[in-house]
């Protein structure tokens, strides 16, 4: 974590170059700092954070004048802060028959402002939960009583989260959780509140402002997808090759629990869509053999999407666990009980995050609660099939290598393809490959929940989603489209995006085919489209080129009379 | 702890929070003559001024120094308490 000071320098640095997202932070405590510190974050994290603060407790007319400054600057993201200073000093004076209406008196607000904001923007919301004061009237008897100050606190906290359950834009910046690690005299420094209005420490701030760029980061697409292990002394105590496998420490034996809570903790991750490798130095079979016989051993070989145990250097194998599921690095962690591998892995891939594990592994655990290595702003329920149908391309991979040609390879696939437009139910879906797309998208415009309803009944949007099956089994949707009426014979292609899982499949030739046949039917005469550079997309550079289209200046024409059916051996369900 | 040490390490403080180098601190500095020293740059001060000297300020002594000299004094005493 970098100090405040450290933050503030990151400010005097060049931006240029840097991913800009505009934010809008509203708070109703001084909040001078916490946008320094934002700023400086975001430096660290590649962003550059465009902050626009509102004046000291204008939240409310900010939000509900739609005139103000905070709509004429459009941001991407409001930050609102509503401090549980400003909360108390509500309930103190409240007559004290209204004291148990106070959680539901901020609720409204919440609902309120948050109803204005969507009138107007289509931004994601992140909101600071209640870091928790006991203003000790009642003792611990205030749990018994729906009136004290505790009760409506811990109630309004809940009640957030529902909310946040049920606004797909809305998230909860969890203040509450970081007061519980770092404790309350961490957090808030009675003296600097009093001289300042500002409820967060110095000390803390960069925690905070981490914790916010997690959101506003994973929102943009930065996140981790892919936790990648080391066994010995890691995954279990001691050394399979040396110990063998009755005296490795698991379950009861020696420190085992440290290491089986460990692995409850990564079979929690895997059941959530993280996927799990291993990159151990082994002999393969003997680091299979725990995985196979060892009963107290939680995770199994089927959770584990790549296993490589081998004695080459660790750099090297998680290139090539790299190259198997095909994500960049940035969004994979790697830990190792031992240092001397952390470093070379860090010093030859410099993108991976790799944690520096205590020496104790009974504090493993703790020590990677503190991380908040894996913050994510969607989740659905394919997630936690993603492991599974990584092991199947493994297995297309053997069938491949198989055939000569690779038609006969495509059609031996038997591949089924499901298209539909946008609806509720594959709503979530959708936007949640608009955020992890990175290689294989063509603008790489991020799309929330929100704007995939409001391109859904928009009637001059058309949308495509596509899944893919094949006889090993079910991708599901791979491919989203979404098409843009720019005038009566021209369809620009807003979006293109597709999963990296299913390349070299013809996917991109039958979704050519069907958005053609679509917009010959509805009478267009032209697709136009784009490709907009990122540092992540190079490989669709010549997409349009490839697929027959003709450049005119930044974008790529395609006359609907002159083009071609594309071959590929996907079949329409 | 001597009065020419305190304010030579003050003025290195005030230069690291104030990002200004051309900081030159004497016993009658003070908000009005010091360029950059707003309320949340005293804030900031002060906390880098408990951390270095590992002391603690009241809120009231926090509002109460009208120059760097009495600051001084303020820290002076509890270095030496």
């Amino acid at each position: 974590m970098h100090s405040f000071a450290e933050l503030k320098k990151n400010l005097k640095k060049d931006f240029t170059g840097l991913k800009k997202i505009k934010v809008a932070l509203l708070g109703d405590n001084a909040t001078q700092l916490l946008v320094q510190a934002l700023r400086g974050e975001g430096f660290v994290r590649g962003i550059d954070l465009e902050i626009w603060e509102a004046d000291f407790n204008q939240i409310a007319r900010e939000v509900l004048d739609p005139a103000s400054d905070l709509y004429l600057f459009k941001p991407d993201i409001v930050i609102l802060f509503y401090s549980t200073h400003k909360l108390l000093s509500t309930y103190n004076k409240l007559p004290t028959d209204q004291y148990s209406g106070l959680a539901n008196r901020q609720l409204e607000l919440v609902n309120h402002i948050v109803s204005a904001l969507n009138d107007k923007l289509s931004c994601n919301i992140i909101y600071y939960n209640f870091s928790e004061i006991d203003d000790s009237i009642f003792g611990s008897y205030a749990n018994k009583l729906s009136s004290s100050f505790l009760f409506q606190l811990r109630k309004l906290n809940y009640e957030l989260m529902v909310f946040a359950s049920q606004n797909s834009n809305f998230f909860i910046c969890d203040l509450s959780s970081v007061q519980n690690h770092f404790g309350k005299p961490q957090l808030f420094q009675p003296a600097v509140y009093i001289n300042t209005e500002m409820v967060l420490s110095i000390y803390i701030l960069p925690e905070i402002a981490s914790r916010t760029v997690d959101i506003i980061a994973a929102g943009s697409g930065h996140f981790k997808k892919c936790l990648i292990l080391d066994l010995d002394n890691t995954l279990w105590g001691g050394i399979i090759g040396d110990d063998g496998l009755e005296n490795i420490q698991l379950g009861s034996l020696g420190i085992g629990k440290a290491f089986t809570e460990f692995q409850y903790w990564v079979k929690k991750l895997q059941k959530r869509g993280i996927i799990i490798a291993v990159c151990s130095k082994n002999t393969e079979s003997i680091a299979k053999e725990p995985f196979e016989h060892h009963p107290d051993m939680i995770l199994k070989l089927e959770d584990i999407a790549v296993f490589v145990a081998n004695w080459e250097n660790k750099a090297d194998n998680i290139r090539k666990i790299q190259t198997i599921l095909n994500i960049g690095f940035d969004s994979m962690v790697f830990l190792d009980d031992n240092p001397f591998e952390r470093n070379m892995v860090r010093e030859n891939l410099p993108d991976i995050t790799v944690p520096e594990l205590p020496e104790d592994p009974a504090d493993y655990l703790e020590f990677l609660y503190t991380l908040n290595l894996f913050e994510t702003v969607s989740f659905s329920g394919e997630d936690s099939e993603r492991t599974k149908l990584y092991q199947l391309e493994a297995k297309r991979s053997v069938l491949q290598q198989s055939f000569v040609n690779e038609g006969d390879y495509l059609k031996s696939l038997a591949m089924v393809s499901l298209v539909e437009p946008f609806n509720k139910f594959n709503t979530p879906r959708v936007a949640q490959l608009s955020q992890r797309s990175n290689q294989f998208n063509l603008r790489t415009i991020r799309y929330t929940e929100k704007d995939i309803e409001a391109a859904r009944l928009n009637e001059s949007t058309f949308s495509f989603t596509f899944t893919l099956a094949d006889k090993f089994g079910d991708n599901g949707m791979i491919c989203v489209i979404i098409l843009e009426k720019e005038d009566e014979q021209t369809l620009f292609i807003d979006t293109w995006l597709m999963s990296c899982r299913v390349l070299k499949r013809g996917m991109e030739h039958f979704a050519l085919n069907t958005i053609v046949h679509f917009a010959k039917e509805k009478g267009f005469l032209y697709l136009k489209g784009e490709y907009i550079p990122t540092a992540k997309n190079e490989m669709v550079k010549n997409h349009y080129a490839e697929l027959g289209f003709k450049q005119l200046g930044v974008f790529w024409i395609l006359n609907l009379n002159e083009c071609e059916e594309k071959k590929n051996f996907i079949i329409r369900k | 702890m001597e009065k020419p040490e305190i304010l030579a390490q003050l003025n290195t403080i005030f230069i690291d929070i104030a990002d200004n180098e051309n900081i030159r601190l004497n016993e009658m500095s003070s908000a009005g003559n010091v360029e950059g020293w707003d309320s949340l740059t005293h804030i900031q001060l002060v906390v880098a001024i408990e951390k270095y000297f590992k002391i603690r300020f009241t809120s009231k002594e926090i509002q109460s120094w009208k120059n760097v000299g009495e600051l001084m004094d303020s820290i002076a005493a509890k270095v030496s308490e």
